[in-house]
């Protein structure tokens, strides 16, 4: 029924109008509070190494009998040996020391460290995802499930992960379940959480006249999931597991605390403070957060891609 | 043969019948498409029963193109709901082609079209068009072609690959017009589809639709708030009024089949417009 008038109706300008607007210097505007705020940290953090750690040296310097004038105070705070705080270029200094100039295989890499610990991050990651899905489709679907498994799943991160950990490492342990897999199972509880809850609000996401339209199909409940409660579930999906990704690493560096295990960023914790390492826990701890920041940006950029395929609009 | 409403339980498997892409043929031994008897519905609420239906009795035979008019909360929607088995009603009998109204929607009786376009956002107009086809198990190459046919026949060609944000509010609801007639069953029920829409594309659509029924003989129930639209398409006009819902009046609408934009102009349908704006006043001045 080829009607002109209908033609007019569905020019290219309309289309036009409905294309997504540029924003010019997008970039420079989101940089621009960010490198200030970077910036405030560094001042404050100069600031409090100099407080916290002048009175060692000073100390130190009265007690081999060369009293520091204030430039000179000023100076040796910026270098200690121990610090209390160690300065920003101090941990700069280390974490370069560990991560460009030392080899990756060596023990003291702090990217072999970082690997050790990314590798049960993933895996409880991946472990957490798949469970809080499956919790998530159960609890959806079954009015019993929905009744019976949410209040236990609320309960389970009541219990202090720094608590539990030591028990499930060292239980394992005994049964000689050692190595990646303990250290991703704590992972794992911590991850499934923010996804079995993401997905349960995501799988209940879709309008009821969509569920109406289904319905008039008579879909299956199986089609219905697949075709509207899936998809719509996708942008919650990847919001909690950005959440999810962050908390399995913090699970697999707490996880390693309480073996005294010999690799991965917890391990460096550890032995930081055994021996009074500041300036080797505070590495450690920049690495961490930087691979945090890494897997929340992977996970995110993943979730932009996808949803820019779904045909989002941008 | 009229079921009663506590039989609407389901055939138990709704393809068994259909086959792959085949459409079971509509029984014929009845020419009454939809017949309701004494059709009581209350809503049970938190804050009480809203008696949205009341002693309904309606009768639509095929080939017809039936108006539902009334105002705000008079239960057209309700009506239309309770033919396409998204709503039970409590109280009389539904008989949608000869059998329960659950068991027509497994027969696939009907396209529903609502009020808003229902395009799911993360499927393309093509895929949108053939969610029906994929759920009623048509196969890849019939979808296609049932994909292409339904989007040139609301003049959606070339779109198949946009998403809905990507179209207009009219466009939209043409696409979902098209979707409604993709598996095409033999009666499309519309709430308000074009209600959303500005007068001038909303005339565009009439006179397609009016076209499209002509040409397809498919049966059409269609909510709408406007006379002008109601005398235009119908070919029978049920004035509803409200609080409880019921029909007020039944008016046919003899404008023959051939019906240009300007006879909204002439004697006739000013007389029945005329006569669909008394039967509302009427419905609603008794409540008061
Ligand atoms: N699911 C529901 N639960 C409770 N009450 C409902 C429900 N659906 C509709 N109602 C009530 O039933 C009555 C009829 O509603 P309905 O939507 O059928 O009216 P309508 O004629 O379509 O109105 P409109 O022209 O505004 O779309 C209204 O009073 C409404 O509040
Ligand atoms: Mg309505």
């Amino acid at each position: 029924m080829g009607n002109p008038l209908m033609a007019t109706l569905t020019t290219p300008s309309e289309l036009a109008q409905r294309r997504p607007v540029f924003r010019a210097g997008g970039r420079f505007d989101r940089l621009v509070p960010i490198l200030t705020v970077v910036l405030a940290i560094l001042v404050l953090w100069y600031v409090f190494a100099v407080i916290l750690n002048a009175p060692g040296e000073i100390d130190r310097a009265e007690r081999v009998g060369h009293p520091l004038s204030f430039t000179q105070t000023i100076t040796a705070t910026m270098d200690a040996r121990r610090p209390v705080l160690p300065a920003p270029h101090q941990v700069v200094a280390e974490l370069w020391k560990t991560t460009v100039a030392t080899p990756v295989t060596s023990k003291r890499s702090l990217i072999y460290h970082a690997g050790v610990t990314l590798s049960s991050t993933l895996l409880g990651f991946a472990l957490g995802t798949a469970l809080g899905i499956l919790l998530a489709i159960g609890i959806v679907h079954s009015k019993a499930l929905d009744k019976s498994l949410m209040p236990w799943i609320i309960t389970s991160q009541t219990i202090p992960i720094i608590a539990l950990a030591p028990m499930v490492i060292v239980v394992l342990n005994a049964i000689d379940i050692t190595g990646l897999l303990p250290k991703a199972l704590i992972s794992m509880y911590l991850a499934f959480f923010p996804v079995a809850v993401g997905m349960v609000k995501g799988l209940r996401s879709p309008e009821i006249m969509h569920l109406d339209l289904m319905h008039t199909y008579s879909a299956s409940r199986a089609q219905t999931f697949w075709k509207l409660r899936g998809p719509s579930a996708v942008p919650f999906l990847f919001t909690s597991m950005k959440v999810a990704i962050a908390i399995a690493l913090v699970g697999a560096i707490v996880a390693e605390l309480p073996t005294g295990a010999v690799a991965g960023l917890g391990a460096r914790l550890l032995a930081g403070s055994y021996y009074g390492q500041t300036v080797q826990i505070w590495s450690a701890l920049i690495m961490a957060s930087i691979c945090a920041a890494l897997l929340v940006v992977i996970v995110d950029a993943v979730g932009k891609v996808v949803t820019r395929r779904m045909g989002v609009q941008p | 043969m009229v079921n009663t409403i506590d039989s609407t339980d389901a055939i138990s498997d709704p393809f068994a019948a259909a086959g792959h892409g085949a459409r079971p043929h509509p029984p014929h031994r009845s020419e009454k498409v939809i017949e309701a008897k004494g059709l009581d519905l209350t809503f049970q609420t938190g804050d009480g029963a809203v008696h949205a239906l009341s002693d309904i009795h309606l009768s639509v035979e095929r080939g017809e193109f039936v108006s539902l008019i009334g105002p705000s909360g008079c239960g057209k929607t309700t009506l239309l709901r309770v033919i396409a088995d998204l709503e039970r009603p409590t109280g009389g009998t539904i008989a949608v082609n000869g059998v329960s109204p659950a068991q027509a929607r497994l027969a696939r009786a009907y396209g529903y079209v609502f009020q808003s376009s229902a395009l799911f956002p993360w499927r393309t107009i093509a895929n949108n068009i053939a969610l029906p086809l994929e759920i009623m198990g048509f196969g890849r190459a019939d979808r296609k072609q049932r994909v292409r046919e339904n989007l040139e026949l609301v003049n959606l060609a070339g779109f198949e690959k946009k998403f809905p944000w990507q179209l207009s509010g009219g466009m939209q609801q043409r696409a979902s017009i098209a979707r409604a007639l993709s598996f095409d069953p033999d009666m499309l029920l519309m709430d308000e589809p074009f209600g959303a829409l500005d007068e001038i594309v909303r005339d565009h659509l009439n006179e397609q639709l009016l076209r499209l029924w002509a040409k397809t003989k498919k049966t059409v129930v269609f909510v709408t708030h406007s006379i002008p639209e109601a005398v235009f398409l119908s070919t029978k006009i049920v004035v509803m009024s409200p609080r409880p819902g019921r029909v007020h009046e039944i008016i046919d609408c003899d404008l023959g089949e051939d019906r240009p934009l300007d006879i909204r102009e002439s004697e006739k349908f000013l007389e029945i417009a005329h006569r669909v704006r008394e039967g509302l006043r009427a419905g609603h001045s008794y409540e008061e």
